[in-house]
């Protein structure tokens, strides 16, 4: 056999997941790569257009299922680049869920005030801000006054942007050219390279085996310009892999690796969580939205600012109340979605039937301007369930870059289906409240649900029977691997989810550190933040211990 | 059945595809493959035959399979509803708008095998009327596009970049929840 390239550990994946474990192994000591399916690219190379091959489609995936449609970042920085940057934490209640389990999802020495201390490491190194009044662009301050007017409250959630540097141009998911968004491109990645990490991007592993006491982790390396192709592959060994790959693509790699590497836990590719993700777009009417909310703007239109701004930046959190029984809590965030691959699914409203395409389709278009997005985040039931794994990848790629077709199959239960119809409701009632806007849900009938933060395919928890994971992110009978990504948050949060994703991933650390030592590996834990911060470094320092125990 | 004829239907075929989920004014009065269901440029001219030729879609290379299934489909639905179809333009395109429209409806519907193939088809014309996917986005702005155009989307600056300075009101709208930490979290 020939000898393969060997590391200490393996990251797969460059999202919040894997740079983080990078990040802090690297700067502890180890030699580490990580293996990125994306493209690498650097900030002057976003582009703010919709042509394909732009960099709209090269760093961005749509992986269409049987049920549930999935967006997620596909480059170096994963779902960071792509991603609004909205970072509230999770509410209390999110952690005590009991879903369809009958027990308590998340393990037991995981709640909120357990997993503050890590937030507050992530805060402090991307780092977070707060947002203020004065700059909230105009489609947040529409949805604010709609919220205030129906006697609603609204919030400012905190954002990794320098709203400073931020032109309102809202095309952050092509990447932001300004380098206003603080994606990991700008924090903890640079800081994994400085300490030695190396990134390859265009590199999909496909599957893990075991040489000895080794893993061996395989990739594909991929064209370019069209993901279709592959042009080479290969190999590296390993003592510990981290495998953040995304919700929709760390399950998929577990599957196909277990018919070499053994039997993997039940909760492999289950539970899969949507978020309870959902969106309605209203079309306001301009008039009234000035009579009654008394908006006006400098070029004398009350609204017709759709497309500016810098995605959701005013969430209305009056449903995420611990006394409503579960499925019934939510927030509603105003959000911006770019025209592209959503548009087909807004549909007009006051039309029997379906909307979504026709003359009337059309019209609701000819009101672009004064659309409105309001994003549901509610708690489902963790449906999704991936079948086999397809020849490569998480999906048989169809068009050259961002289009494919995944394994993921999951049927809504009348408890998240209850979610929505409740949630769709409240939005009904404060927009259209006193003709301010017509609002409809997008179809579900086309790609089913859909999703920009997949969760809990491969998810912590104390019970084998329903937990990939322990609550050190280990997968259960395989030592060494963990998993760090959004696959092993328990279940949906009723919020973004990104800086939860983060804080457990901060927390792992200590636990990963403890599993590399043990194989001989010389690596420390006790990293600043990137940028040489220390004080949330030192608030985890009396934590250690109880993360490092199985 | 020369080329030219055999281009000729696949290329009416799919502008009267397109045209079924975007509609457009038709072109000149002898227009058949739009049904000029709607005021004002639509899907075909908005570029959808353009997008859905490129190879990066993935589609292109089955559309003559797309055409050949839709006129078949299109047959059917004429004899299921006793319309009488013109021998001279392919039969989806011999069927009204409505006839059309009623006939995408029960191909994209949940339960039909077929759904995500023309659900995807249909994606990219709407792509083609939303985006402009097929061509350069300031370039497209600057021709005027027609989806783009019509929906009001902003122009760049000079420079080709976007960006709003006038981007807020500027002031308080709403209370904030009594119940955030802080630091501004959900409690």
């Amino acid at each position: 056999m020939t000898s393969a390239e060997r590391t200490d550990i393996l990251v797969i994946g460059s999202g919040f997941g894997g740079a983080i474990t990078a990040y802090h192994l690297a700067a502890g000591g180890a030699k580490v790569v990580i293996l990125e399916r994306g493209p690498w690219v650097p900030s002057d190379e976003f582009d703010q257009g919709f042509e394909l091959g732009t960099s709209s489609t090269r760093i961005f995936d749509f992986v269409a299922g049987d049920g549930m449609s999935i967006l997620g970042g596909n480059c170096v920085g994963g779902g960071s680049v792509v991603y609004f940057a909205t970072m509230p934490r999770a509410p209390r209640f999110a952690f005590e869920r009991q879903g369809s389990i009958g027990r308590r999802m998340w393990p037991s020495v995981i709640n909120r005030d357990a997993l503050e201390p890590w937030y507050d490491r992530v805060a402090e190194a991307l780092p977070l801000s707060p947002q203020t009044w004065d700059q909230v662009p105009y489609p947040g301050g529409l949805w604010a006054a709609a919220c205030n007017h129906a006697g609603r409250t609204a919030n400012l959630p905190n954002v990794a942007i320098d709203t400073a540097l931020c032109t309102n141009c809202n095309w952050m998911m092509a990447g932001c050219k300004f380098d206003a968004k603080r994606s990991l491109l700008l924090n903890y990645l640079p800081a994994a390279v400085a300490h030695g990490a190396e990134i390859r991007p265009l590199h999909e592993v496909q599957k893990i085996t075991k040489v000895d006491d080794f893993y061996r982790v395989h990739y594909n390396v991929m064209d370019e310009v069209d993901y279709r192709e592959t042009t080479s592959g290969g190999s590296i060994d390993a003592k510990i892999v981290i495998v953040a790959a995304g919700a929709g693509a760390t399950p998929v790699i577990l599957q196909r690796s277990e018919p070499e590497l053994g039997k993997m836990p039940h909760g492999v590719g289950r539970y899969f969580s949507g978020n309870g993700e959902r969106l309605n777009t209203a079309v306001i009417d301009e008039d009234r939205a000035r009579e009654v909310l008394g908006l006006s703007r400098p070029n004398g239109k009350a609204y017709a600012a759709n497309q500016i701004g810098r995605g959701p930046t005013v969430v209305c959190w009056d449903h995420l109340d611990g006394s409503l029984p579960e499925h019934s809590r939510f927030a509603l965030e105003q959000l911006y979605f770019p025209p592209g691959l959503g548009t087909i699914l807004a549909q007009a409203p006051g039309v029997d039937g379906p909307g979504w395409f026709g003359p009337e389709k059309k019209e609701m278009l000819r009101h672009w301007e004064s659309w409105l997005t309001i994003f549901i985040l509610s708690e489902d039931n963790n449906e999704g369930v991936f079948g086999p794994p397809p020849p490569t990848g998480n999906a048989v790629r169809i068009s050259q870059q961002m289009l494919g077709r995944g394994a993921l199959s999951y049927e809504p239960t009348k408890e998240t289906l209850r979610g929505w119809a409740e949630a769709d409701a409240e939005i009904k009632n404060i927009l259209e409240r006193d003709g301010l806007a017509k609002v409809r849900p997008w179809t579900n009938d086309l790609v089913g649900a859909y999703t920009v933060h997949p969760l809990s395919s491969c998810r912590i928890g104390d019970d084998p029977a329903t937990s990939a994971l322990d609550h050190r992110h280990e997968l259960r009978n395989h030592p060494g691997i963990f998993v760090t990504d959004g696959s092993a948050v328990p279940g949906a949060l009723t919020v973004n989810p990104a800086l939860t994703i983060a804080a457990l991933a901060e927390r792992a650390i200590p636990g990963i550190v403890a599993a590399a030592q043990e194989r001989g590996i010389n690596v420390k834990y006790g990293a600043p933040a990137p940028d040489g911060a220390r004080s949330a470094a030192r608030a985890v320092t009396p934590l250690l211990p109880s993360l490092v125990a199985r | 059945m020369d080329t030219s004829a055999e281009n000729a239907i696949r290329v009416m075929t799919l502008e009267a595809f397109a045209d079924t989920f975007v509609p457009g004014e038709k072109r000149s009065p002898d227009d058949v493959a739009i049904a000029g269901a709607a005021e004002g440029p639509g899907a075909v001219v908005a570029g959808a035959i353009e997008l859905l030729e490129l190879p990066a879609t993935g589609v292109a290379a089955g559309l003559d399979d797309i055409v050949s299934t839709l006129n078949d489909h299109a047959s059917d639905y004429a004899a299921e509803h006793d319309i009488a179809l013109d021998d001279a333009v392919p039969p989806f395109v011999g069927l009204d708008y409505q006839q059309r429209s009623a006939l995408m409806r029960v191909l994209t519907a949940p339960d039909h095998p077929e759904k995500e193939f023309w659900v995807l088809t249909a994606m990219f014309c709407f792509m083609a009327f939303d985006t402009g996917a097929h061509m350069d986005t300031i370039t497209a702005m600057e021709n005027g596009h027609p989806g783009l155009t019509m929906m009001g989307f902003a122009k760049p600056d000079a420079d080709g970049l976007w960006r709003f300075p006038d981007y807020s009101y500027g002031r308080q709208l709403a209370r904030s929840h009594p119940g955030t930490t802080p630091n501004g979290d959900p409690a």
